[in-house]
């Protein structure tokens, strides 16, 4: 396996709240090689987000986050801010769902995109403007010396998001994370926006995480995924070996959940996620799961290899199912 | 749609929805017009589902409200059960629309937060001047929607996003309609919660025999759930008629291009399968396109597409699509 450009070790995030401590994120690892697209999936609360907020260090105080976060061999978590704030944006940079939250109303996009460029690398702003309209060029925007002197509001929202995207590009950095870059575009526009994603990959070698909730999404431009529940990973693995044999009650749950041709009724999940202002003692989806043993709840269950996955049903081996609709 | 020699429950008949966009110039005042919807027409049977799939600024949220009269259309007809809607008044409107229900995408917004659940069923009942205690009724209604009965007494916040759904799933079910429109109702949950909404709908037709008007822009879903399907593109249907036939044969290069956007949950199929890239952006419904409106996305658009639009016509697969250069 190609060596990790980022690594998360027993990443822990809590936040101190009213109503107590909510462990949002309970021991999470990560590894994605350079050029590699990392699917990162699971429902509202999962702690997908928020794991990937605390590597970028853009949790409030409220949060305490403990673990490792190694990018490139530097230590992030417990790393001095002007460290953080020096990577964040040049060496890792992230996209959010959102894009118009995302940039300035009252500054055109080209002027933003150089101040992305400045607050990282000496460069002066006439060769910085070129840069950035070259990055609007390679993210697909027509007439990208034109429009980079247009404000955001001139925009649709596809076009916003590639903006963004242009801004997350413009200092090469080794890592970008995607939250649910594409939930708010409509599906052809998404098409578009995942292309320009894959571009990017593939043209810089830059490794993807793409957080989001769409298993389609997931099955189209990731090499590998993992599979989030109540601030754990439950499976992980590649994409091909997730979708052709799930070994995790939970995982298996989401894609039966899906509308599928000739599928004439569908087979939610029972129950709903944990408060995890108390988490469950032992694996977080036993409240929820058809398979549920005594032993299930007696203590949080690891990731082991299973069939070419590393997943954490303590039963794996025993509900082997094979294929997930056979 | 195959004409039955029953009339349809519903049937909407060029149906036009303008907005009014004041937008001021300096010191003049300039009047832009959106047109949300233009002359949109279809037919819904008794006891079945019609899915109105699009994209953002479509008209498909807009045409579920004009059914309702909850917008008033600018011009058009509507008729339910026999009656013209657009000719009623607002006291014999109310009467019908006993008959007619909508559920909205967000289950929050929709149910008052200082009402009890049970309360906010049964208000519909006091609405309608429907007499006595409703107590069993709700919880006839929670049965039916797979809440608990004593869950009448809780408060919306105590819910979550899929249960709350169900209240008002509940909520319009209360006066038994015959119709019900619903908005978006599962693209707020997450899918494992999503699939039991999806499932109790279909039931709920099952038992009641209930129409629905399914309007979502999730294509899966919509699949799923509907017996016909309306694919909507600026305003306009561009394709229309029985799902198979439009999912499985789409004749408009807009059908086509949005089935093949939509990703699917299979590795192996989605890096085999070939995909139409569309160019850009929805154009704006302030000016739409002449001719064809897909025109500028298609790839297949020629001088005819911008001089003549195409009207909908019957394909040999069954449904009707409105192209100059089906597929």
């Amino acid at each position: 396996m190609a060596e990790s450009v980022l690594s998360i070790r027993d990443l822990r995030v809590t936040f101190q709240t009213q109503m107590g401590e909510l462990c949002a994120v309970r021991g999470v690892d990560v590894d994605i090689a350079a050029g590699e697209i990392l699917g990162v999936v699971g429902e509202s609360g999962s702690g997908k987000s928020v794991s990937f907020l605390a590597a970028m260090g853009l949790l409030p105080a409220t949060a305490t986050v403990t673990g490792s976060v190694m990018l490139d061999g530097v230590e992030l978590i417990g790393a001095k801010k002007k460290l953080v704030r020096s990577i964040r944006g040049r060496l890792m940079s992230m996209v959010f769902q959102d894009p118009l939250s995302a940039l300035n109303p009252v500054h055109r996009v080209g002027d933003q995109i150089v101040e992305m460029i400045q607050s990282h690398q000496k460069i002066d702003e006439t060769k910085a403007f070129a840069r950035a309209v070259e990055l609007l060029e390679i993210v697909g925007i027509p007439q990208p010396d034109e429009r980079a002197k247009q404000y955001p509001h001139e925009f649709s929202g596809g076009m916003r998001q590639r903006v963004v995207i242009a801004m997350a590009i413009a200092n090469n950095p080794k890592v970008l994370i995607a939250d649910e870059p594409t939930t708010a575009l409509d599906v052809t526009v998404q098409a578009q926006i995942l292309e320009v994603i894959q571009r990017v990959q593939q043209s810089f070698g830059t490794a993807v995480v793409l957080i989001t909730h769409d298993l389609g999404v997931i099955a189209r431009v990731a090499d590998s995924v993992n599979v989030m529940y109540a601030g754990r990973n439950v499976e992980s693995g590649s994409v091909q070996d997730l979708f052709d044999h799930p070994s995790h009650p939970y995982t298996r749950g989401l894609l039966s959940s899906l509308p599928q041709e000739g599928i004439e009724r569908l087979v939610p999940i029972a129950g709903f996620p944990p408060n995890m202002l108390a988490p469950p003692p032992g694996c977080g989806f036993a409240p929820r799961c058809p398979h549920v043993i005594q032993s299930c709840n007696a203590s949080l269950p690891s990731l082991v290899p299973f069939e070419g996955l590393m997943t954490s049903c303590i039963r794996a081996d025993e509900l082997r199912i094979g294929g997930l609709r056979s | 749609m195959n004409m039955q020699s029953q009339a349809p429950l519903l049937s909407v008949q060029n149906l036009v929805k303008n907005f009014e966009l004041r937008a001021s110039k300096g010191l003049r005042k300039s009047k832009r017009i959106v047109q949300a919807v233009s002359d949109v027409s279809f037919n819904v049977s008794t006891g079945k589902t019609l899915g109105i799939v699009g994209e953002s600024g479509s008209g498909k949220t807009t045409v579920g409200r004009s059914i309702l009269q909850l917008i008033t259309p600018t011009s058009g007809r509507i008729f339910f059960d026999g009656q013209d809607l657009t000719e009623l008044s607002f006291e014999e409107l109310r009467v019908v629309r006993r008959q007619m229900q909508i559920v909205f995408q967000d289950p929050f917004a929709s149910l008052d937060p200082k009402m009890t659940v049970g309360t906010s069923i049964s208000e519909p009942l006091v609405v309608q001047g429907i007499s006595g205690d409703h107590q069993d009724r709700v919880a006839e209604l929670l049965d039916l929607v797979g809440l608990a009965p004593d869950h009448a007494r809780r408060f919306p916040h105590e819910f979550s996003g899929g249960q709350r759904q169900r209240v008002g799933i509940a909520r319009a079910l209360a006066l038994d309609p015959k119709l019900i429109v619903l908005d978006e109702p599962v693209s707020a949950l997450d899918v494992s919660i999503q699939a039991g909404v999806v499932n109790l709908f279909g039931d709920l037709q099952k038992r009641l025999g209930m129409s629905f008007v399914f309007i979502a822009h999730d294509l899966s879903v919509v699949r799923h759930i509907a017996d016909d399907v309306a694919v909507m593109y600026l305003g306009k249907i561009v394709e229309i008629g029985n799902k198979n036939a439009v999912y499985n044969d789409p004749s408009h290069p807009y059908t086509k291009a949005l089935l093949s956007a939509v990703p699917l949950p299979d590795p192996k199929v989605e890096r085999l399968r070939h995909r139409i890239m569309l160019e850009g952006d929805v154009p704006s419904p302030v000016n739409p396109p002449t001719g064809c409106r897909f025109r500028t996305r298609c790839w297949k658009a020629t001088e005819l597409c911008a001089q003549t639009e195409p009207e909908l016509v019957a394909r040999a697969t069954g449904q009707q699509s409105a192209c100059h250069f089906p597929e």
